[in-house]
């Protein structure tokens, strides 16, 4: 009884998770434009999606930014934590406590901060300014995975190869960066997807003409929906499944060896 | 002490496909101190966690105080368990932790302020009423466990491997200490170690398990000089298990070599196990020993040597005062009493315990 | 294995593009067009308008933050007993709508919700009367707890994981009942995955001009709304400045009053 309860609550949810994601799923397939109407199974709004430049350039310029921001935030971030390890309880404590402001800020403060400072430094807003907000409020996820591995370290194998003869760039590159491999990883993964999934910061730094994806959706609600959005949900929510399939399965494996 | 408290009758608990007690039955008596030893595995916390009702045996019954309480839930029994990891409730202050199961039971404010005084007083931690229990070191803290579990007046406590996270010397001071808090207390503990010289020095009967059945069942004398098998007797201190033949009431045959022994009833030219403790055997340069070899190593452990000596085709390990250096040519010599004759193992289970031991 | 410099890059970063923009943020809140320190913007949320839009968050936020931490509990305390045995697998089901794009997923609630939408569709289906949801602040509470939901479940979850099933053995073993294990020792004991997973769903509620536009027609003014607007078609900074000033203060308070029945002050996340 109690057993069915669970079960019966556990299904409710996961409708409610997945309703929308399902209601997206069906209608980028239906051919009539409406919203209740089955016009019949088409392609058609994805065959719109690959030829309409806007959607594809928005996609581009998503990645792009997705990836270049997660890039240069694991390279900052990891840094930083090698670092931060270093530093004394004050100035640590210091340090962590700035890192989670991005964290626990209103995502609309952090845009708006971000776009008064480049308008007051009179930096035109541009790819560029989303880049760098992105990297801003992608490093304290990068610390976040990183940091307890690093903890981990404790120096130990680092002083090991460098007792074994290795010079502390070796040691560093072939000892350290391995050993923190993981979580710099799941930093990135994190980092990227917090890029990809970012609207309201990018809302607010992004110039004239420039679109990612979530702002192009956002534009795209104001003129009423066009089911070519349909078929890019449904094309990105694949895409982002088969991604975190690859990211669980991995480290699972690597898991039952160690056991 | 000689009441039965607990009864377990045909005890069986499979996890999955995996038998982890086959029909156990045990019973342990009013105010004993019972240890349940075995090594990892073997089923002796299942058996606990059986008592305890923290796990439902397939089948069979456990008998408390002459009723049934097999399906009798935890929060209803008499007993208390003081766990491996000791399982504080971080977000209470000590005082909180051992008012917990006073508080459940409604009893007044005085009433359990006294008892968490008498209580701390008890385990040797006057006055720390207040502090937090992540303050508190290993040791302290298990104090602190016993302490909850001891103010709810339970006629057992369960211990499940308790000092299994405490250094050494800790260890040994808990062991007194535990021995101590019995006596005052007067209750029956249940108790669970793989750590042999634990459960010598506290038990008065040692169970010793393995693989879900119960090896041999006695006081700690019993246990350490007539073990039953081959199983306890690796298990239980260092020894020398070897091949023999019994030739006949209280004369056995070892390396080709007759020793008289007080050990009867086995029958004629029966194969059997013999066990011969390291510390029995008496090495000496003359010639008289019934078997003969040379020291092949030598290791100074303090309190005494430990040599290994080739004879007879076997290696014997052998505890010495004396010093005799590797390749010195010696006599071994066992006095009758010394010698400890069991049967081989007959069933399946007890093949598999001796490649496993 | 590294030194103390390593961090100076990022603690350069921080105070350029987080410190620099939040001072940037109180400068404009509370100087006027003249650059003279004046309390008027910040003072604006007293108007009317304001103030009403700053309630109406307040308890549309308070409203999503309960109702998930009612669904979250129940569902966190299920997963964990399940993934005993099935690893991470319905855990990840559980995060995967989470990592699609927010806007899309609230913009297929719209569809859901709207008059003419799948819900409406459904009901009238089954013979039952439609009902008008979409537009309304009951709309906009919908979105903010499914947006938000995975927030509070994870912290949650965490917690739960690490309180051992030993605790709750020891609290069976001294006479707890179910119910009495878990108001003294489960739930008290998951109290900064609680307090961690309101921070979490209560502020980007508080916040949010998205939900409220999507769901809400544009009717409906949150103060996220009206800052946005300041911004974006008003181009008054200084009002918006002052407004998210009154913002932050009013959330950093909230979390400080939160923070008391945290009291390891740990941030799981």
């Amino acid at each position: 009884m109690k057993n069915t309860m669970k079960k019966i609550y556990l299904i409710l949810m996961l409708f409610y998770l997945y309703a929308p994601i399902m209601v997206l799923v069906v209608l980028s397939f239906n051919e009539a434009r409406s919203r209740v109407v089955w016009g019949g199974f088409s392609l058609k709004w994805y065959k719109d999606l690959f030829t309409n430049q806007a959607v594809l350039s928005a996609l581009r310029t998503t990645l792009v930014i997705a990836f270049v921001s997660a890039l240069a935030a694991t390279v900052l971030g990891t840094l930083a934590c090698l670092g931060i390890n270093r530093m004394r309880r004050a100035p640590r404590t210091i340090v962590m406590g700035m890192n989670n402001i991005p964290m626990m800020n209103a995502d609309i403060v952090t845009g708006i901060s971000l776009m008064l400072c480049f308008m007051a430094f009179g930096v035109t807003l541009s790819l560029n300014t989303v880049l760098l907000a992105h990297i801003t409020f992608n490093v304290p996820y990068v610390i976040l995975s990183v940091m307890p591995k690093v903890r981990q370290m404790e120096g130990s194998t680092y002083e090991a190869a460098l007792d074994l003869g290795a010079s502390p760039v070796y040691a560093f590159f072939k000892v350290v960066v391995p050993d923190l491999l993981p979580g710099i990883l799941s930093g990135f993964l994190m980092a990227f997807t917090m890029s990809l999934d970012d609207f309201v910061i990018t809302h607010f730094t992004t110039g004239a003409g420039v679109n990612t994806l979530s702002t192009l959706v956002y534009s795209e609600v104001r003129r009423g929906i066009k089911p070519t959005m349909y078929a890019l949900s449904t094309l990105m929510f694949v895409s982002v499944l088969v991604l975190l399939i690859l990211i669980n399965v991995r480290p699972q494996k690597k898991k039952d060896v160690v056991e | 002490m000689d009441r039965t408290l607990i009864s377990l009758v045909d005890i069986s608990k499979k996890f999955g496909d995996t038998m982890v007690l086959d029909e156990l039955n045990l019973t342990v008596r009013e105010n004993e101190f019972v240890t349940l030893l075995g090594p990892s595995g073997c089923g002796k916390t299942t058996t606990l966690r059986i008592i305890g009702g923290f796990v439902q045996p397939s089948a069979g019954r456990v008998i408390f105080d002459g009723k049934d309480i097999t399906k009798l839930p935890p929060n209803k029994r008499a007993l208390n368990t003081v766990f491996q990891k000791y399982a504080l409730f971080t977000h209470m202050n000590i005082a909180d932790n051992i008012a917990f199961g006073l508080t459940i039971k409604g009893k007044s404010k005085a009433y359990i302020q006294d008892k968490i005084r008498y209580a701390l007083k008890l385990v040797n931690l006057d006055g720390y009423e207040n502090r937090s229990v992540e303050a508190l070191s290993g040791g302290q803290q298990q104090r602190v466990a016993i302490a909850r579990a001891i103010v709810n007046e339970p006629k057992v406590l369960l211990l499940d491997e308790p000092l299994g996270a405490l250094d050494l010397k800790l260890r040994q001071d808990m062991q007194y200490e535990l021995i101590r808090m019995k006596r005052e207390l007067g209750i029956t503990f249940i108790y669970v170690t793989h750590d042999q010289e634990e459960a010598l020095t506290m038990s008065d009967t040692i169970v010793v398990m393995n693989q879900g059945y119960i090896q041999q069942m006695g006081t700690p004398e019993q246990i350490y000089n007539e073990p039953e098998n081959a199983f306890v007797a690796d298990f239980i201190g260092e020894s020398n298990i070897v091949d023999g033949i019994m030739l006949e009431d209280k004369l056995v045959e070892i390396c080709g070599v007759k020793f008289p022994c007080v050990d009867e009833g086995f029958g004629q030219n029966k194969p059997v196990d013999v066990v011969i403790r390291p510390e029995d055997i008496r090495l000496s340069e003359t010639e008289e020993g019934l078997l003969r070899g040379e020291v092949t190593h030598l290791i100074f452990k303090g309190v005494h040597y430990e040599m290994e000596v080739m004879a007879g085709g076997h290696e014997w390990l052998v505890h010495s005062t004396k010093c005799f250096p590797v390749g010195t040519q010696v006599s071994l010599r066992v006095k009758p009493f010394d010698i400890q004759i069991m049967n081989k193992p007959a069933s399946e289970d007890e093949m598999a315990v001796e490649v496993d031991g | 294995m590294g030194k103390k410099s390593f961090a100076l890059p990022y603690v350069v970063w921080m105070i350029g593009f987080t410190i620099i923009p939040l001072a940037m943020i109180v400068y404009y809140g509370l100087t006027d067009h003249t650059g003279a320190f004046t309390f008027a913007n910040a003072a604006q949320i007293l108007t009317q308008e304001h103030a009403k839009a700053l309630w109406l968050s307040v308890g549309l936020s308070v409203i999503s933050t309960l109702i998930c931490l009612l669904l979250a509990y129940p569902l966190a305390m299920i997963l964990k007993g399940i993934s005993k045995n099935q690893n991470s697998l319905i855990v990840f089901i559980f995060i995967l709508p989470m990592w699609m794009n927010s806007l899309l997923r609230t913009m297929a609630w719209q569809t859901i919700l709207s008059n003419q939408g799948v819900l409406n569709a459904v009901l009238s289906f089954l013979g039952l009367p439609t009902v008008r949801i979409i537009n309304t602040s009951g709309a906009i509470i919908f979105g903010m707890v499914y947006d938000f939901l995975p927030f509070m479940v994870l912290p949650i979850y965490n917690v739960l994981l690490k309180i051992g099933q030993d605790k709750v053995d020891a609290a069976r073993d001294l006479g707890a009942n179910g119910v009495q294990t878990f108001f003294r020792v489960i739930f008290p004991m998951s109290m900064p995955g609680v307090v961690s997973g309101i921070t979490m769903v209560f502020v980007p509620s508080m916040t949010t001009f998205v939900i409220s536009n999507l769901l809400g027609g544009g009717k409906i003014l949150l103060i996220g709304n009206v800052i946005e607007q300041a911004f974006t078609s008003g181009s008054n900074w200084r009002l918006g400045s002052g407004l998210s000033l009154v913002l932050m203060i009013f959330i950093f308070i909230s979390m400080a009053v939160l923070a008391k029945y945290d009291p390891e002050g740990s941030n799981v996340i």
